[in-house]
């Protein structure tokens, strides 16, 4: 398959605050191939965003992030700061939760999306239209020409979603990481942004997607990685991770999602506890006290991760054969 | 709650902390705060430091007008009456602060209670009050005050009463902003879904929440109004003798400017340190106050 | 027979949008169209519907936070209007509600013991300290909160503290009747199947009634008797809990189920089970001019007498209820 195309190595991101240094992630590492969707899990605290936006140099102040990234070989987090400026928006570009964040509210829809290759000098003003109906297009916006002449405001949730895929879709880029991109919008509107999110990844694009909702993970992702107070607990393909979770949080969090197509039985599966505050750290494995086959060893001494050919784990105990869900 | 709870729960304040915390961190206002003290402390115990009296008038001096020496015992020399001047700034100061703080005390009650009011029951009854405020905002105030005094003479109270009078409604407009946003916040939907009539949310939840800009613009206020109620004695409408302000001892000195430049500087210092104090004193508790609202 | 604690007959709720001119007639946004609604003593009835579709606006007139534009609102056989303060205060005790946001719904200048203290007082009248205390200790306990964490204010708690401590102020007078309006979407998926479990425990223990609003259909699957769909303000289904998710009837409903993606990678690769609905649901004002049914614009079976007329609520044998004119004729689910 070749070289990665983003290949993270020990990444951890820290955040100055008066109450002290906060870690928001601890020694990453993870990689995407070119053409496949690699699904980020977690809770909030898990550290899932500012994984990516550590390593992307889009922390916000306060914030530090130490350790090697390379995209297509290039060293992003370097002494050099200028493959990280000519990569972002270029080769890579992100997706957030709030397209409302992504978009000006008083630049026209063209005019936003026509900007991101106007200003690097790619394109003329007739290729960037061009370009512009053509990503709009292929993000499904109904009546793309008109959508050029409005503002966001006059777009509906879904389809300001879809101009900030668009937006991204401009440089034609290899990567795209998206950030929670249907969690704002309505179920029906999900499926369709989504389609539209495996279409791009078809034709070759790499997608990095965040979230945590299983269900849309089971829907695109090729490979998931688990995390968990900052830390990858698991990782694998999709069908083997879904199929027989090893780690006990993946195994407790997709027992503990109510589905429609389970039986109905009295009481979900809940996992017991909260998810840790951001930078909270113990000894020991992190989710050893809402673990259910916790034993001495987990409270002592930090699991390190396993590696097994696609899959990994961070576990002491973690599930043979598991016969998984229900 | 007292009753069940164990002791050994330790309580922060909550959100005060945190302020408190935010706030010793800013070296300015810190410096600020303690500016103020002393000059309150100096204002209350400076009369008693001196031997003169306010109205004291010294023959022994000549010419009247003395400047600062401490041979003769007039540490700020004195005016051209030949009243001792250390106490007369001293005493001037506490005018200006009492003034000042009743004035703001009156604003801030007057002006949470009408924008609290207005802002929670919104709707045509929060137009009207409004519209009240805004019609009192567009009278000319000097008039107002100068009619005032014309009519009922030149006391204490008519000062503190004219100034506190205006002043609530810009407290009343930021208070009324800060409830509209409350109002839509779910607090207080379950607040109406318990069943708890308008005027005990706006007592409990309305009020208690918008302290934050309360307190921040009454901060900056309390220099506004030492300030009006200088132009005020400037123009000869603020307090009456043998009561002094720094006002009057400024207007005052500002006629001997030439020939006894001390009755203009020592009171102009005190009052523009007091002034400058407390603007950065309110600075500072608007950054330690404000990113925690909402 | 159980004792019906709330019958809602038509009611409608509307917003006035802006003018047309100084003086031109006021255009309204119709959010609640014409619901009907029952809950029985102890029953769980769940509300789903998209954005726009005013499952939130309905919540919020039966609790009597907006004033309906038509319609009744019956609690236990009497009826209660915005402008009835004994009568208000009478429902109140007996039905409280649980919102979405877990922190921005408690007072953050109160703790959390204090703004349970606060509910109890509001409800029962005053209290002696001593039991007001034990009253508040033992509802925290109940919803699975340490006592200790009474002193705490919410932006101390996490997210799951504070709804927990919000369902305690809304069960210490002991309701009937809980409304949960999204109660459990502003959660992380490990903390919302504690909160669902939560919920269900109540409703065991003291016989409380449910009425569940969300989004998330596979939760109130869990936790409904009976399921009302809501579109752009109409109920266009509703129907018991089994017979809803295995045989909707509805094309709205239909494309609502299919479009929720399930956690099964295998599934997935499957053909779709219904046509996805086109578009998107369409903003509330949208719908103000169109007659006929709402749903027309996206349905992939509508047709003329659609978009002309309002298909009625029609009953089938089953006690499922449907508004489409063409439910017969749809084509059974696979």
């Amino acid at each position: 398959m070749g070289a990665p195309l983003l290949e993270i190595r020990d990444l951890s991101v820290e955040f100055a605050t008066p109450r002290g240094p906060i870690a928001a992630v601890r020694e990453v590492s993870l990689e995407v191939r070119r053409g496949e969707c690699l699904a980020i899990v977690g809770e909030s605290g898990s550290g899932k965003s500012q994984l990516f936006l550590g390593s992307f140099g889009l922390l916000a102040a306060g914030g530090r992030a130490e350790g090697a990234v390379r995209f297509d070989g290039r060293d992003l987090l370097g002494p050099d700061t200028s493959p990280l400026r000519e990569l972002r928006g270029t080769r890579v570009a992100m997706v957030f939760q709030d397209p409302m964040n992504a978009l000006t509210p008083h630049l026209t829809i063209g005019q936003q999306l026509c900007e991101v290759v106007l200003d690097r000098g790619l394109l003329d003003a007739a290729e960037a239209r061009a370009r512009c109906l053509e990503a709009l297009r292929s993000v499904r916006m109904p009546d793309p020409e008109a959508r050029l002449r409005q503002y966001p405001h006059e777009l509906s949730g879904g389809q300001r979603q879809r101009a900030a895929i668009a937006m991204a879709l401009m440089t034609r880029p290899d990567l795209i990481v998206a950030d929670e991109p249907t969690t704002a919008l309505d179920v029906t509107v999900q499926a369709q942004v989504l389609d539209v999110l495996r279409e791009a990844r078809d034709l070759g694009l790499a997608l990095v997607l965040i979230t945590h909702d299983l269900g849309v993970v089971a829907g695109i992702a090729d490979r998931v990685a688990v995390m968990y107070a900052g830390r990858i607990v698991e990782s694998a393909p999709v069908r083997e991770l879904f199929a027989a979770p090893a780690h006990p949080y993946t195994a407790a969090l997709l027992a503990s999602v109510p589905r429609l197509d389970a039986p109905l039985t009295g009481r979900l599966e809940a996992i017991e506890g909260q998810p840790p505050q951001p930078g909270e750290e113990r000894h020991g494995c992190s989710f050893a006290p809402r673990c259910p086959s916790a034993v001495a060893q987990c409270r002592e001494l930090r699991p390190a991760l396993q590696v097994a050919g696609e899959r990994s784990v961070a576990c002491h105990a973690p599930r043979a054969h598991a016969g998984a869900r229900p | 709650m007292a009753g069940s709870i164990p002791a050994s729960v330790t309580t922060d304040g909550g959100l005060w902390v945190d302020a408190r915390r935010r706030l010793r961190g800013n070296r300015a206002a810190v410096a600020s705060a303690a500016l103020v003290v002393l000059l309150v402390v100096a204002a209350l115990l400076g009369p008693m430091l001196s031997p003169y009296a306010i109205d004291h008038v010294d023959w022994t001096l000549s010419p009247l007008a003395s400047p600062p020496s401490f041979e003769n015992g007039h540490w700020f020399g004195t005016d051209s009456n030949g009243r001792d001047l250390f106490v007369r700034v001293w005493s001037g100061t506490q005018v200006s602060l009492l003034v000042a703080l009743l004035a703001t005390a009156v604003s801030v009650v007057i002006g949470v209670a009408w924008g609290a009011t207005a802002g929670y029951l919104g709707g045509r009854i929060d137009g009207w009050m409004m519209r009240v405020v805004d019609v009192l905002y567009a009278l000319p105030y000097m008039f107002f005050v100068i009619i005032l005094t014309v009519v009922f003479g030149r006391s204490l109270w008519l000062i503190f009463l004219a100034i506190g009078a205006v002043g609530w409604l810009t407290m009343a407009r930021i208070v009324r902003g800060q409830a509209l946003a409350l109002r839509q916040r779910e607090f207080v939907a379950a607040a109406v879904t318990l069943g708890l009539p308008a005027h005990r949310i706006i007592a409990r939840h309305i009020v208690p929440n918008v302290l934050g800009p309360v307190i921040v613009y009454a901060t900056l206020t309390v220099p506004q109004v030492i300030l009006f109620e200088s132009f005020l004695s400037f123009l000869g409408l603020g307090v009456q003798e043998p009561l002094t302000s720094l006002g009057r001892l400024v207007a005052e000195g500002a006629l001997e400017m030439e020939t006894a430049p001390w009755q203009l500087l020592v009171p102009s210092a005190v009052l523009a340190t007091l002034l400058l104090a407390l603007n950065f004193l309110g600075d500072g508790l608007r950054d330690a106050l404000d990113p925690r609202q909402g | 027979m159980s004792e019906h604690l709330l019958q809602v007959r038509g009611l409608s709720v509307r917003f006035p949008q802006r003018r047309a001119g100084l003086f031109g007639a006021h255009r309204w946004l119709t959010a609640v169209d014409g619901v009907d609604l029952d809950v029985v003593a102890g029953q769980s009835v769940g509300i789903v519907g998209e954005s726009g579709c005013g499952k939130s606006t309905l919540a919020r007139a039966i609790l009597g936070l907006v004033k309906p534009a038509a319609g009744s609102i019956d609690w236990r056989g009497t009826p209660v209007r915005l402008g009835d303060a004994a009568g208000l205060r009478r429902m109140r005790r007996e039905l409280q509600a649980v919102f979405q946001d877990p922190v921005g719904s408690l007072d953050p200048r109160m703790t959390i013991g204090e703004s349970v203290a606060e509910a109890l007082v509001a409800l029962e009248g005053r209290q002696q300290r001593a039991a007001c205390d034990a009253r508040v200790a033992a509802t925290l306990g109940e919803v699975g909160l340490d006592v200790v964490l009474a002193r705490r204010y919410p932006h101390e708690l996490s997210g799951g503290q504070c709804q927990r401590a919000a369902i305690a102020r809304a069960i210490v007078a002991r309701p009937r009747l809980l409304v949960c309006d999204e109660a459990v979407s502003a959660l992380d998926v490990s903390v919302q199947a504690q909160i669902v479990n939560l919920l269900g425990e109540l409703r065991e223990r003291h016989g409380l009634a449910l009425l569940f609003i969300s989004h998330n259909l596979a939760v109130v699957r869990h936790l409904s008797d009976e399921v009302i769909v809501l579109y752009l303000g109409r109920v266009v289904e509703r129907a018991p809990r089994e017979a809803l998710f295995a045989m909707p009837r509805h094309p709205y409903t239909r494309a609502l189920l299919a479009a929720v993606p399930e956690p099964d990678p295998v599934a997935r690769s499957a053909e779709r089970r219904a046509p996805l609905a086109e578009g998107e649901p369409a903003s509330p004002q949208a719908s103000a001019a169109a007659s006929g049914c709402a749903y027309a614009a996206r349905c992939p079976f509508a047709d003329e007498r659609c978009r002309r007329e309002l298909p009625p609520l029609e009953r089938d044998a089953a006690g499922h209820f449907i508004a489409c004119h063409h439910w017969r004729a749809l084509p059974r689910q696979p």
